[in-house]
């Protein structure tokens, strides 16, 4: 008897772009499953030609709502390598920390928003207001502290204003600072509220390993999001951010017109799994706890654990705030006023955001005019590793219900936190 | 009183207007009293083709587009544009700059021409279908639109600032951004936004479009006051696109 599966999902729900999956089998053979990209592309490296430095982080900022601050980080540090700029030991300190609220923001949202429905068989947050209001009311908290954080650093929750090259328009007062310690105190027992709750969970992810290629940076002093160089689980050489093209090797698949990334294997994973992955000695006393409790070692690799280890990197950025906010307020935080001469030169950007490594590279005109500009997105260098993640767990999984199949292959788009808008730029797409 | 049906749809867009509703917080379990959303892709995995209500966020760039959002019009009783992006296409304007050969070019080197990568200049949602109302702002102001929802599940009519974000800066006592030698945008701006950049040390780079009727003979005494003139104010208002003209 012949048996036909046809999974069609067009737009996965619950993640930010727009996302296709396709499979099909007969008889329990896989014949096709592609992970496909319809989002409109946007062409931000077009759009900033001929745009001021001044404006350049205002304007890619914009490629992601929800990795804003990254962005914007990301096209600071690349002007300012481009131009020499150095900035202070605070000025480094409070884009850390700003940074920081992006990721406490970003891994909330994803975690208990849009990934929690899965593991509580739900469609949506909705009903869990119903069913589970004591943990939504908990990730609310936690969600709203990471706005209320890039707020008192960045000027607003998202598109930040503040950050600019050279430094900060504005800086927080200690008052405020040290209003934001004090909420990141206040919201220890929420993390482990949300550390418990998917703990509880933890056995409703997948079981599925497939050996993988992690990417992350690593830096020598902390476990880092912001400084450092790139690192690879298959190799100790670290590369200089300057050099990421030899790490990202865009390439077009035998099976696919989709420009894909690769380093040493077809594929690599960049994220909060790889970062884990790479750093995980480097984490703090309560993201180390939490680690262990998760039974989560170096050298995972199932994929949907990336999940776990955004939950550890809540922690882990409470903590490390908690610290450079004491070290801040110790010396006293000082009006720094910042006036960029523009001049000519290129220079790279790199910064992790919540959904892994982030890659900015600009030219500058005499003017400060951007000449040219490359941008290399996480979910852009993750796109190619779903898809063999696909073709890995596909076969595993394939005799089971259809709609089982559409969930766990979602659920495993969704485990990478994906953010297609932002990766819409340098993505091809196969249709079938 | 039966709740308004809500669904919520994206176009080009970095979906951050989006992401402010779930920046509501505990709020949003109050707008859940008087409305209930049946589609919104980034949250639910629900559908629905019955909606009061399409609230669109995102700019129009394809053909395709403007055949969605066409049937989404006939669909909806209510359409509100989300954002900068479908207010004025917003920061997608910044490619109508080019030739759409060149930027395709630019961005996808010798795949440019492959059909799914094909684009049109940026326009904004109200330039293909009729537009109820506006939610302005990138991103938008979320207290701005809990109370556009909240007048509508009333049936009540918003009220949107029609004066410059300079009437909000000063209320916040900021100094002028012209002050510091720079060019804001704060004076021809629509408010709204409770001038939160020129209050955190940056220029007014006129997001929320301008007011509907902005007083240009004021903001060229401005330039003027500061030896600055009304084409620095039109090289500043490209960033955001408007295509307002004066």
């Amino acid at each position: 008897m012949s048996n036909t599966v046809n999974v069609t999902v067009n737009h996965v729900t619950r993640v930010e772009g727009h996302g296709n999956i396709r499979l099909r089998a007969s008889d329990g053979k896989v014949e096709h499953v592609a992970w496909q990209i319809p989002e409109a592309p946007r062409f931000f490296e077009a759009m900033v030609r001929g745009r001021s430095f001044e404006d350049i982080q205002t304007i890619v900022s914009r490629i992601c709502g929800i990795c804003s601050v990254t962005h914007s980080l990301a096209a600071i540090k690349g002007i300012e390598d481009a131009m020499d700029i150095e900035v202070s030991e605070q000025t480094d300190k409070l884009r850390i920390l700003c940074h920081y609220g992006e990721q406490m923001e970003s891994h909330s949202l994803h975690v208990g928003y849009l990934v929690a429905p899965d593991l509580l068989g739900q469609k949506s947050v909705i009903p869990l207001v119903e069913s589970h209001p004591d943990v939504v009311k908990t990730v609310i908290r936690l969600h709203r502290l990471g706005n209320t954080w890039m707020e008192i650093i960045g000027g607003r929750m998202t598109h930040p204003v503040t950050l600019k090259p050279g430094g900060f328009t504005a800086i927080p007062s200690e008052k405020k600072l040290l209003e934001l310690k004090n909420a990141i105190e206040d919201a220890v027992p929420d993390l482990k509220i949300l550390i418990e709750v998917v703990l509880g969970l933890a056995d409703k992810f997948p079981a599925f390993e497939r050996d993988t290629e992690y990417i992350a940076l690593r830096y020598p002093d902390y476990y880092t999001f912001y400084h450092g160089d790139i690192a690879s689980t298959d190799t100790d050489e670290k590369v200089p951010v300057r050099q990421f093209e030899r790490v990202v090797n865009e390439y077009v698949s035998p099976q696919s017109t989709a420009k894909w990334c690769k380093w040493h294997r077809d594929s690599y994973a960049v994220g909060s799994l790889a970062r884990f992955n790479l750093n995980a000695e480097q984490l703090l006393p309560m993201a180390a706890d939490t680690a262990k409790q998760f039974g989560l070692k170096k050298g995972a690799c199932n994929p949907y654990l990336n999940n776990v280890a955004q939950v550890i990197e809540c922690a882990q950025v409470a903590e490390h705030s908690l610290q450079l906010i004491d070290e801040l307020l110790t010396k006293g935080l000082k009006p720094e006023p910042v006036k960029v001469e523009p001049k000519a030169g290129e220079g790279v950007g790199c910064v992790e955001a919540p959904r892994g490594i982030l890659f900015h590279r600009y030219q500058f005109d005499d003017k400060g005019l951007c000449a040219k500009a490359n941008i290399c997105i996480p979910t852009g260098q993750n796109h190619a590793n779903i898809q063999k993640d696909f073709e890995a767990f596909a076969p595993q999984i394939i005799d089971r219900d259809q709609d089982e199949i559409r969930l766990l292959l979602e659920m495993l788009v969704r485990s990478y936190d994906p953010c297609i808008s932002c990766s819409t730029h340098f993505l091809n797409v196969e249709f079938v | 009183m039966s709740k308004l049906k809500v669904a919520f749809f994206d176009f080009a867009c970095c979906e951050g207007c989006q992401l402010q509703i779930y920046n509501l917080e505990e709020e949003i379990l109050d707008l859940l009293e008087l409305v209930e959303p049946v589609e919104w892709r980034e949250a639910m995995s629900d559908q629905s083709d019955e909606y009061d209500v399409a609230i669109i966020e995102g700019s129009i760039t394809r053909i395709e587009d403007e055949q969605r959002i066409k049937e989404i019009r006939e669909k909806a009783k209510i359409l509100i544009a989300l954002g900068t992006c479908a207010t004025t296409g917003g920061i997608n304007n910044l490619k109508n700059n080019f030739e759409m050969q060149d930027v395709k070019e630019c961005v996808y080197g010798e795949d440019a021409n492959m059909s799914h990568l094909d684009t049109y200049p940026t326009k904004a949602v109200g330039e293909v279908v009729k537009v109820d109302y506006m939610v302005h702002g990138c991103p938008i102001n979320i207290k701005e639109f809990s109370y556009i929802v909240r007048c509508l599940a009333l049936g009540k009519e918003p009220n949107i600032p029609g004066y410059p974000v300079c009437v909000e800066c000063k209320m916040k006592e900021n100094t002028c951004r012209f002050e510091y030698d720079e060019i804001c945008l704060g004076p021809i701006t629509r408010a709204g936004c409770d001038a939160k950049c020129p209050s955190s040390g940056m220029w007014c780079f006129g997001c929320r479009g301008f007011v509907d009727n902005p007083n240009v003979n004021a903001a060229r005494d401005i330039m003027a006051e500061y030896g600055k003139t009304l084409d620095d104010l039109r090289g500043k208002m490209l960033l955001f696109g408007s295509k307002q003209e004066f």
